[in-house]
């Protein structure tokens, strides 16, 4: 319980389905700040407090437990090596992948509980044979199916999303009112839960130092300087302040970070439009796919709220590889690419290599 | 089945302690008021005081009522050293023992951050005993430039005993006031303000000047405690306004509170003797049985000079919120003991200033005694600890 709406709900929603719920609040910082700011939902003692508050109105026991060294490990420390290798990391997909559904959910296991049940929105369902598959919820704009795709079967065995089918958040915010819980109209969190202003660039920089560096073209051509790497992202155009202007007289998109020689690669727009994802780090979720040697149709989504696309994928020697229908724009090194059938999430991998419509080879 | 376990957070309100809180809400009046209304009210005040000060052995001027324990320690050590410094600038070094309650430390930390004071830290042994040879030595050295001296009584998580009248006489002896935080002894131990002055050889503002308690570790409602000041004590005050008790403490008397803790301390000091052979008895057998049923399990503190109510035991491989989460679970309240942050369970700082590391000092848990404790309630404990070990132990550590 995060002290949102959200998980709020969904734990009111297993206490009227009859189970024994207890409400655990994931204290992810051992310092945390006071007071709630700006449009975060959590990790504040603020919001502890209101998860804290959401569990007596639903007359459920509730209890702080300690998760701040291994999220400090496997998602902050993660999420700043990652920036420094160039990749594009996603902390929430990481710390439901470490934390949420594999340190507490091992945890709440040994101490007796059946499952963890959390406010995503999501549906696990079974399938004919009975075996778990995770869907994306009924609600399109609130789907967030893409961050659990890293779930494996066991882990959807053990968890519950009470919120999978409602078709829309404001009725969540009505259902929650309705029921006293006073986070009602608790504003929803963005961005990343520990950079708390938002400043992503100027926390990564504190923490990994900027130095100039090149900016260069796809053939190595100094453009111009940099300050430093951290916080460029995929398919930027502003802020790159390159005096000459392209042969061509077309603007220029970073391409490409390259943290080991401090460079960040530009060129045109064409050059982002990518036509092949590949990655060797790749789960199933749930049930595998028979026979991935062989093309079978998906859809590919490589952000949490990017629409999905039209595909084809099949492994490779170990390799999965994904070719969009239409090609996929400003794709980077690290983010994670999840294949659905229909709205069943078949697996997940992280893009380690791209292929761009000019036929440009980028590897990370 | 329900068992209450942690007596030294709070402890229930004694009976006789709700009917002096409930006869007095009746009484309309300020205790400070002149007409007949407010000395009725008053008196209520000054009867608490005088039975306070009959059970802590000083004189009824001497009892200062503040709001409870934390208060009461913020007024002596910001209240002595500010005195101190006012009086002599370079006096501006606070001789702190490591393992004091954070109601302590947080005001030492705060006097080094805005007023510059100097922090004397002084070690603990391994059984959180107050290393006095490293307090004799620092008086010895810093003696002319020391504020004053502060220290537990009884530490609040592992229960040790300190040498009081041996410090005390080393305050005296340096000419530097000390303040005892006695919140966790009252009731447990005798206190005798004006005979540790006494026999610990304390002048004026030098040796034993000041000693906090809090009412509702005793028996009383909660809100309450009291700061006892010496009437040669050099302390300035931290709350301004009507003038109240010596001008120390202005604010209107909460006459109710006051005597619902004044009732407590004399109920408590009435069963003293009887109450402390049945709490020895009961701590003693449950040491004994926590130890055969897990072996693992290690007692912290002074096995022998600890205080009647508290049993601290690490349990190896366990974290102390999974052991608190499973005996909740099964109707039994205890403590890790240590302070928490928005409900999580750091480590302990007692432990680790004990010479633990941080693993050691997350698996502790203290179970305290009090007045409404049976051995039924400690019968549901012992039931439910093997298990509750067992499955902390799968659980693991996230430390």
């Amino acid at each position: 319980m995060s002290g949102g709406v959200d998980s709020a709900v969904a734990a009111a929603r297993a206490v009227e389905a009859g189970h024994d719920v207890v409400g655990v609040h994931l204290a992810l910082s051992r310092m945390p700040g006071t007071l709630r700011t700006g449009a975060r939902g959590c990790c504040t003692i603020e919001d502890s407090m209101d998860a804290q508050r959401a569990a007596t109105m639903l007359g459920i026991p509730y209890y702080v437990w300690d998760f701040s060294e291994r999220f400090k490990s496997d998602v902050v420390d993660d999420f700043i090596a990652e920036y420094q290798a160039g990749r594009t990391p996603n902390p929430c997909m990481r710390c439901n992948e470490k934390i949420k559904f594999a340190a507490l959910m091992e945890k709440a296991i040994a101490l007796g509980f059946d499952a963890v049940c959390t406010g995503h929105y999501a549906n696990v369902v079974p399938d004919v044979n009975g075996n778990l598959e995770l869907h994306r919820a009924s609600a399109w704009a609130k789907d967030q199916s893409y961050v659990l795709g890293v779930l494996t079967s066991d882990q959807l065995a053990h968890a519950m999303f009470p919120l999978g089918d409602t078709p829309s958040k404001d009725l969540i915010r009505a259902e929650a009112a309705e029921r006293g819980l006073s986070v009602a109209q608790k504003p929803d969190s963005h961005d990343i839960c520990f950079i708390p202003d938002g400043d992503t660039r100027g926390w990564l920089a504190d923490r990994v130092g900027i130095t100039e560096g090149d900016i260069v073209d796809t053939e190595g051509n100094k453009l111009g300087t940099h300050e430093g790497t951290p916080g460029f992202t995929i398919g930027q155009r502003k802020g790159l302040h390159i005096g000459t202007p392209a042969p061509d007289g077309l603007p220029r998109f970073v391409l490409e970070i390259r943290p080991k020689t401090n460079t960040v690669v530009v060129g045109p727009k064409e050059a982002l439009d990518i036509i092949e994802i590949a990655g060797t780090s790749f789960t199933w979720c749930g049930e595998p796919q028979e026979n991935p040697e062989n093309e079978f149709d998906v859809e590919v989504q490589i952000r949490a709220h990017a629409d999905p696309v039209p595909a084809v994928a099949l492994l490779v020697g170990g390799e999965l590889v994904v070719r969009p229908a239409n090609p996929l724009n400003s794709v980077a090194a690290g983010q994670t690419a999840v294949i659905y059938v229909g709205t069943r999430v078949l697996g997940q991998f992280t893009i380690a290599r791209t292929v761009s419509d000019l036929n440009v080879v980028a590897t990370a | 089945m329900v068992a209450y376990l942690d007596h030294a957070a709070s402890t229930p309100v004694r009976p006789e302690a709700t009917k002096a809180f409930t006869d007095a809400l009746v009484h309309a009046g300020n205790p400070s008021s002149v007409h007949r209304h407010g000395q009725a009210a008053r008196a209520l005040v000054e009867d608490a005081r005088e039975y306070l000060a009959t059970v802590v052995g000083c004189q009824p001027i001497e009892v200062i009522f503040t709001s409870g324990g934390t208060e009461s320690i913020n007024l002596a050590l910001v209240g002595l050293f500010r005195a101190a410094v006012e009086k002599d600038a370079k006096r501006n070094r606070i001789v702190v023992p490591e393992a004091e309650h954070h109601a302590t430390l947080d005001t030492v930390l705060w006097l080094q951050e805005h007023e510059g004071a100097v922090l004397e830290w002084i070690p603990v042994d391994k059984q959180g005993r107050i290393d006095v040879v490293e307090l004799q030595d620092t008086l010895e050295r810093a003696g002319t430039a020391v504020a004053l001296v502060t220290m537990l009584w009884a530490n609040n998580e592992v229960g040790t005993i300190q040498p009081v009248t041996e410090i005390a006489a080393l305050a005296a002896e340096h000419q530097v006031p000390l303040h005892i935080d006695a919140v966790s002894a009252f009731g447990h131990i005798p206190i005798n303000f004006a005979q540790i002055r006494t026999e610990s050889g304390a002048t004026g503002n030098a040796g034993l000047v000041a000693l906090s308690i809090s009412g509702h570790k005793f028996g009383s409602v909660p809100g309450v405690g009291a700061l006892v000041v010496s009437r040669e004590a050099l302390l300035e005050p931290l709350i301004h306004g009507g003038g109240q008790q010596r001008g120390l403490r202005s604010g209107t008397l909460d006459a109710p509170a006051i005597s619902s803790m004044a009732i407590a301390a004399l109920v408590t000091d009435k069963a003293f003797e009887q109450e402390h052979a049945r709490l020895l008895s009961l701590r003693d057998a449950t040491i004994g049985k926590i130890q055969a049923l897990v072996p693992s399990a290690v007692l912290s503190g002074d096995p022998q000079n600890r205080l009647d109510n508290n049993v601290n035991f690490t349990f190896p491989g366990c974290q102390s919120d999974s052991l608190l989460f499973l005996l909740d679970a099964m109707g039994v309240s205890v403590s890790t003991g240590s302070a928490c942050q928005a409900g999580v369970a750091q480590p302990s700082h007692v432990l680790l200033a004990m010479g633990h590391d941080e693993r050691e000092a997350s698996s502790a848990l203290r179970i305290s005694l009090g007045h409404t404790t049976t051995q039924e309630e400690l019968d549901e404990f012992l039931d439910a600890l093997p298990d509750a070990v067992e499955r902390a132990l799968q659980a693991g550590t996230t430390v």
